[in-house]
């Protein structure tokens, strides 16, 4: 069970960490780093996870480098989320209105002031909803550890079943377990959305 | 690079055998999904307390579980009940299930993206309130989640992947199947990988054709 | 129902939402060919009063009679809401279909009409607004006054004993309502019941037979225009009226 909060956690981190000079380079870059970042994003979310993942695990020891099964988890899905994550902040970024960057730059900000100080906290209330959907989206992949054999909660499972040999009572129950965590991230990230709310800024959207 | 072809070259027969797998689970799965997600947006947009509270509840409880523990469930939670099903109904089962939530919410979003009005105006005209649904939401509403669904098919055309574990004689499974033989594990999913990828992107081209062809002014959808 | 020509009875009629009383009892009756219009402050329940008269709004209280059929108890209101013509604020236009397949729908679908005759019916209501050339247009294609022409020719389509305008020209733009007006006018002068709630004075007193004015839920005072425009007996009618001719002028 730690495992798989684990996973989730250093994913969404690392997805996190690559997605935001992503969907900078995506917004303010040239057309080079533009064209290079448009090809990263398609191959990531054309392939499945699985995929990544074993390209990853079985890739990576031919330069020499040899990941844990773990690693090569968080590695696979983080390049992943952080292909998602830069969408919603590009996403985000882009629908604060250019009228606002203009009035910001009218009251005599910089370029800089006006992202930092205008359009910055628009874009990142904008942002949670779909960001807390990644969220979920990446708790819920966790499970794909269970193909490199990591030991996270489905795997766990299994290895119960072995012995009590009841797979519907325990499958059930990992079940319930991701059903939970689930609506604790929706409900709490939620409440952030709802505290940081502001008139005119109610954001629905569903995505996957 | 010549391993890569080679393996291209020696096995294409299998994993195109594997692709036509994975793509006949997507397309049933898909459609399948989409007669579950129908039935569960109209119970939940226009259902009495007891539909809309039936389809609340599968719909967030699937969708707050990881595809592959449902299909764990199917595959390994039912035959001690004395339910067995074969690898490939099983898969399929649970993509659908799966899939039918999740477009069902999209329906949902784009039957209550339909103005209040418009309800209002057919009702004027003497439709019954199913007749207004069939005649004016409905095909407002199907047009406007047309975007979502050719996202929905790519999903589930990668999602298909994970019926491997189950056992399901797809893509992976004869990927897995190759390189279990050879060792060469990395050339072969990178093959694969590049299977995906143009299939992804080929069926992502033919989408945004069709979705331009159905196009009516005035229900255009943001791409 | 005693009088052979009355075509809509209101007795009494009330409403809340809650507890915020809407309608607290409103009376009228009209007759055949008439045109009513309706005014008074927003909020004060005009509105709402149209919606429950074809009951897409459920009243509380009161009766509401169409010629000899009381609609407040009605079985089938379906059948009833297809001799009630309702043009709304926002047009209601059907986004996914033509102007001429917007009227052909109520047709074909609700009267059971065949497909050439409904086409060819609904053909004749498009030249009536002078719109036949539109026909394959969508909604989003046409101008606002070009669609609430198109919401005008769908009702008179389904040949209703009366006809509803809800603020038929609040959404236009200045230069596209005389447009409609004027196709309104037409239908009051073809003989056409209306029941309209407008704030265009021009057209209340030109048109209107007589003019009812609403104000927090009840009818504060009906006459002839002439009568309300020149002679209001109510101090409240007279503020109302004041108030708009300083916004709008003559």
């Amino acid at each position: 069970m730690w495992v798989t909060l684990q996973i989730t956690f250093f994913t969404l981190g690392l997805g996190l960490v690559l997605a935001l000079p992503i969907s900078f380079g995506q917004i303010y870059g040239n057309k080079l780093l533009k064209a290079i970042i448009a090809v990263y994003e398609k191959i990531l979310r054309s392939i499945p996870e699985l995929v990544i993942l074993f390209l990853i695990f079985y890739g990576f020891p031919r330069i020499g480098v040899r990941f844990s099964p773990f690693a090569a988890v968080v590695i696979g899905l983080g390049l992943r989320s952080s292909a998602y994550q830069s969408q919603v902040f590009r996403g985000a970024i882009n629908s604060v209105s250019k009228t606002q960057m203009r009035a910001a730059r009218s009251l005599g900000m910089s370029n800089f002031q006006g992202f930092v100080f205008i359009v910055l906290p628009q874009a990142l209330r904008i942002a949670l909803p779909p960001w807390t959907n990644e969220f979920t989206i990446v708790l819920k992949d966790s499970s794909l550890a269970y193909a490199l054999g990591v030991t996270e909660i489905l795997r766990q499972g299994g290895y119960i079943i072995a012995t009590k040999h009841e797979p519907m009572i325990i499958y059930l129950t990992v079940a319930v377990f991701y059903f939970v965590v689930t609506i604790v991230i929706n409900k709490s990230l939620g409440r952030v959305e709802k505290k940081l709310a502001i008139p005119g800024f109610d954001v629905k959207e569903t995505v996957r | 690079m010549e391993k890569i072809w080679n393996i291209a070259v020696k096995y294409w027969p299998k994993l195109l055998e594997g692709l036509g797998v994975t793509m006949e689970m997507t397309l049933i799965s898909v459609v399948a999904g989409f007669l579950i997600g129908i039935v569960l947006a109209i119970a939940r947009v226009y259902g009495n307390k007891f539909f809309y509270g039936l389809s609340t509840v599968i719909i967030e409880i699937i969708r707050g579980t990881p595809l592959l523990v449902q299909l764990f469930i199917l595959y390994y939670g039912l035959p001690p009940l004395g339910v067995n099903l074969s690898p490939f109904i099983a898969a399929i089962i649970g993509f659908a299930i799966n899939s039918g939530c999740y477009q069902a919410e999209y329906l949902r979003g784009s039957i209550q993206s339909i103005s209040g009005t418009q309800m209002k105006a057919a009702r004027s005209l003497g439709m019954s309130k199913t007749e207004a649904i069939m005649q004016i939401i409905m095909p407002q509403a199907l047009r406007r989640v047309i975007p979502a669904w050719t996202n929905e098919f790519i999903y589930l055309l990668k999602y298909t992947s994970l019926a491997y574990i189950v056992g399901a004689p797809e893509l992976m499974a004869q990927a897995k199947f190759i390189a279990s033989r050879n060792f060469q594990f990395f050339e072969v999913y990178l093959v694969v990988a590049v299977i995906y990828l143009v299939v992804v992107l080929l069926f992502t081209k033919i989408f945004s054709i069709l979705e331009k062809k159905v196009e009516i002014p005035g229900l255009e959808w943001v791409r | 129902m005693s009088e052979e020509n009355v075509v809509l009875k209101i007795e009494n009629l009330k409403k809340s939402f809650g507890d915020k009383e809407v309608l607290k009892g409103v009376s009228f009756e009209m007759k055949k060919g008439e045109t009513k219009v309706i005014i008074g402050p927003s909020g004060t329940g005009k509105s709402t009063l149209l919606a429950c008269i074809n009951m897409l709004v459920v009243p509380n209280g009161g009766k509401i009679w169409l010629e000899n059929e009381e609609v407040t108890s009605a079985k089938n209101l379906n059948k009833i809401r297809q001799e009630i013509g309702f043009v709304f604020q926002d047009f209601g236009l059907f986004s996914h279909l033509t102007a001429l397949k917007n009227i052909m729908i109520g047709l074909t679908k609700v009267k059971k009409m065949e497909k050439e005759a409904a086409r060819e019916l609904a053909m004749a209501e498009l030249k009536r607004v002078g719109l036949e050339k539109e026909a394959s247009l969508y909604p989003a294609q046409l101008s606002g006054g070009q669609k609430q022409r198109v919401g005008i020719a769908r009702a008179l389509a389904m040949k209703p004993k009366i006809i509803l305008f809800d603020e038929p020209t609040s959404a236009l733009d200045p230069e596209l309502i005389g447009e409609v007006l004027s196709v309104m006018k037409n239908l009051a002068l073809s003989g056409m019941t209306m029941l309209v709630v407008t704030h265009e004075m021009g057209f209340a007193r030109t048109v209107s037979d007589e003019i009812i004015f609403m104000e927090n839920g009840y009818i504060v005072e009906q006459s002839s225009p002439e009568e309300m425009f020149k002679n209001p007996k109510n101090q409240r009618t007279k503020e109302f009226l004041f108030k708009l001719n300083e916004l709008y002028g003559e």
